[in-house]
């Protein structure tokens, strides 16, 4: 009986409920018009406000364009020349913004206030040997350097460059100077710490070799892998010659402290440098640069500690050749470089027996590099070479080396080592080498 | 003693070299007549001697087939420089791997950065490709400061000759009317020029196509030319093989059938996907001096638009 009533209720209801809804369905209908009409009437006001927008622009650009002084327009980039737009651009100026584009360099400067910072480079040098070498042993694996380079224009005559060596055994300044670019009469000056200009591979850093390590001559003869670095003062100059070389005389003076070749005690104890180099192109791909080098300084006397060495010196003479070869349409896939360094070393100190004596000995390396390809280098050298304070004593080694290019930015280098020492020992070595470049390093001289 | 008397005798050798030298002053050419003006490459020389005319001798230190990036920093351009009155250089670091060390040795204070006779030619141009956000050398051998390859926009060209006279004129006032006719005159049958070529190159508007380096974007966006993709995966990276086979996808889908490539880059991998794809590769010349019949800035877009053209008909 009650589902009865709720089905005749529920039947009651229905029609109504039906007629109610077509009701709402046209007052909605009818909303819908009402706000597209609505939404039309905007659109239209909109577009008027719009074109009178443009026609104020229009206005305002041609008053501008007519009155006197106005700038020309620009002929754009992409635009076709036309008689028009080329009169237009009879004074063309600068694109905006071009050259001063504000570029976030990913951990660098972001702002203005940065962008006067010198360029910073870290260049890592990763040095890797196996084999056996019971005269000068080397670490199986190391960080053997980190470069850290500073460089920028110091104001409207100078420029800046310091050189920061991070090793294992601790920091050095491998160089730190200004150079003054901007002297009169042609001569370019140096003040400060640097690599001395005796020869051509005493002047090249570590990361810029072509090998993993140093020729022989350099460790027997011009005081290991520091070479002749001091600090002091350099003055080169182009010299007047014959149009077709090149001439370059270069003179240096420095405290007299370097590495174990030039000591001193004294203010008067300094040593001096001095390059001339030739150079010629022999072809636009060919060229020849020959080297000879003077240094003089105060020694270390040996063996008697109380001697000043004030009366004991160094005399250094080099003589440096480099052929180059490298093709200005391929210049990036194929290249030839050879080198050689000849030294002379006459050196005053005392003898066991506590005699003065003076040490000649000689030395030289001869080195080859060929770019096989964009990516791959083959390269050898040979060594032989007296010691300075032994110059009876005499090693002999020849490496052969392959490198690999990933990109402009890092290296990878192997590099096979034999050396037979004095001693009658030989040595037998496997190296390899990875140098990673972050930065702006600055490119290096010729 | 010999030891002391060969110090003394280094000392006044280096003393009296010294002073010799000091007294040899580098003769400004400018007193001596024409302008002395070194470019970093052959276009910007081609475009001073337009403007110069016989006020001025010009010399470039970089070949038109030579990469411009890659310009060994010879002594020999050293002699070229401590006499010059003007350096014009590309900027935006394209020179920065030679560059700098060769002013810095010049011993010439005229063409030290910022001085009186040097000459920024990127200032003068519109840049494109001007990396926003973060740059990273993950994107390859990028240039922060935007595409160096601008003087292959005939706009950029006309911008960076009025640049040139305005400061030959500043150098030498009295030339200065000179300076001016000769630039309308180039202006005047660059105008010319540029109309013959553009109409040239319409009925190729739009056309895609694939470059070695990123060379070429001024070029292609005066043409209206579409450059979809690169031999290169990244500025200054070989290419490899998985970038080479997604490129010849790429070209297939797409239709592509040009590959134009710098004449300093190998065209062994170009030719082997033009191999692939059906494709043409086109040498084209960046520079001026790039081949020996291209001797002015007119001649390399007439040199390059032909040899466009002719790919472009054959591949239809």
């Amino acid at each position: 009986m009650k589902n009865v009533m709720v089905l005749a209720c529920a039947l009651l209801v229905l029609p109504g409920a039906l007629s109610a809804q077509d009701a709402s369905k046209e007052s909605t209908e009818a909303k819908r018009e009402d706000r597209l009409k609505t939404l039309e009437e905007q659109v239209r006001a909109l577009a008027a406000e719009v074109e009178g927008l443009s026609g104020e622009l229009k206005t305002a650009r041609e008053s501008a364009a007519n009155a006197p002084g106005a700038r020309p327009k620009l002929v754009l980039a992409s635009a076709p020349y036309t008689r028009e737009s080329a009169a237009a651009a009879a004074t063309p100026e600068p694109p905006q913004g071009s050259g001063t584009a504000q570029t976030q360099v990913f951990g660098g400067a972001t702002s203005n206030a940065k962008l006067l910072n010198p360029d910073i480079s870290v260049i890592g040098d990763f040095l890797g040997t196996a084999g056996n070498n019971s005269i000068r042993p080397v670490r199986s694996l190391e960080l053997h350097e980190s470069e850290v380079g500073l460089q920028a224009i110091i104001d409207p005559y100078a420029r800046g460059d310091f050189f920061l060596s991070f090793g294992e055994q601790g920091v050095n300044v491998e160089e730190g100077y200004i150079t003054f670019t901007s002297l009169p009469g042609g001569f370019v000056a140096k003040v400060g710490k640097m690599r001395a200009a005796f020869g051509k591979v005493n002047t090249i850093h570590n990361h810029a070799l072509e090998w993993t390590d140093r020729p022989l001559v350099t460790d027997n003869l011009l005081g290991g892998e520091d070479g002749i670095e001091d600090a002091g003062l350099s003055v080169t100059r182009i010299l007047p010659a014959p149009k077709w070389i090149f001439l370059e005389a270069t003179g240096q003076a420095f405290r007299g402290d370097s590495s174990t070749i030039f000591q001193s005690v004294t203010h008067k104890d300094v040593s001096y440098v001095g390059h001339i180099r030739a150079y010629k192109d022999l072809s636009e791909s060919t060229n020849v640069d020959i080297g000879a080098s003077y240094s003089r300084g105060h020694s270390a006397p040996g063996t008697d500690l109380i001697t000043l060495p004030s009366n004991f010196h160094t005399e250094l003479y080099g003589v440096d050749t480099t052929f180059r070869w490298k093709p200005l349409r391929r210049a990036i896939y194929h290249s030839f470089l050879a080198r050689s360094e000849l030294v002379w070393s006459q050196r005053d100190q005392l003898s066991p027996l506590s005699l003065f004596q003076t040490q000649r000995a000689f030395g030289f390396f001869t080195s080859g590099e060929y770019r096989l390809t964009r990516r791959w280098t083959v390269g050898g050298r040979f060594d032989r070479t007296g010691r300075a304070q032994q110059a009876n004593l005499t090693d002999t080694g020849f490496s052969a080396l392959l490198t690999y290019w990933p990109s402009e930015f890092s290296q990878i280098r192997g590099q096979y080592r034999f050396a037979r020492y004095a001693e009658g020992r030989d040595a037998n070595e496997l190296r390899f080498q990875f140098v990673f470049v972050l930065g702006a390093h600055g490119a290096h001289p010729f | 003693m010999r030891h002391m008397s060969n110090a003394f005798r280094f000392t006044a050798i280096a003393a009296s070299l010294a002073l010799l030298l000091a007294s040899l002053q580098v003769p400004s050419a400018q007193a001596a007549g024409k302008i002395q003006i070194v470019t970093a490459t052959s276009d910007l020389a081609a475009l001073a001697q337009e403007v110069g005319g016989d006020r001025v001798e010009v010399e470039s230190i970089a070949r038109g087939y030579q990469d411009p990036h890659f310009v060994e920093a010879k002594p020999s351009f050293l002699l070229k420089l401590r006499r010059a009155d003007l350096l014009i250089v590309v900027g935006l670091e394209l020179e920065i791997g030679w560059l700098p060390p060769l002013i810095n040795q010049s011993g010439n204070p005229r063409i030290q950065v910022a001085g009186p006779g040097y000459f920024d030619a990127s200032r003068f141009a519109e840049i494109l490709e001007i990396p926003r956000g973060i740059v990273t050398r993950a994107e390859g051998d990028v240039h922060p400061l935007g595409n160096p390859h601008y003087w292959l926009d005939p706009a950029n060209s006309q911008r960076i000759a009025k640049g040139v006279a305005d400061r030959l004129s500043e150098m030498r006032p009295a030339d200065a009317s000179y300076f001016e006719q000769r630039y309308q005159a180039f202006t005047k049958r660059l105008q010319d020029e540029d109309q013959k070529w553009v109409a040239e190159m319409k009925p190729y508007a739009g056309r895609k196509v694939v470059t070695y380096h990123r060379s070429w974007p001024n070029f292609a966006k005066h043409f209206d030319l579409d450059v979809v993709g690169y031999i290169e995966p990244r500025p200054g990276i070989p290419p490899t093989p998985s970038h080479t086979l997604e490129l010849i996808q790429m070209m297939k889908r797409e239709n592509i059938k040009i590959i134009m490539v710098e004449p300093y880059f190998d065209l062994k991998t170009p030719k082997a996907i033009a191999r692939d794809t059906g494709a043409q590769v086109v040498v084209m010349m960046p520079s001026v001096g790039g081949e020996k019949e291209i001797t002015d800035y007119f001649k390399l877009f007439d040199y390059d638009i032909a040899l466009l053209k002719k790919a472009f008909d054959a591949a239809h």
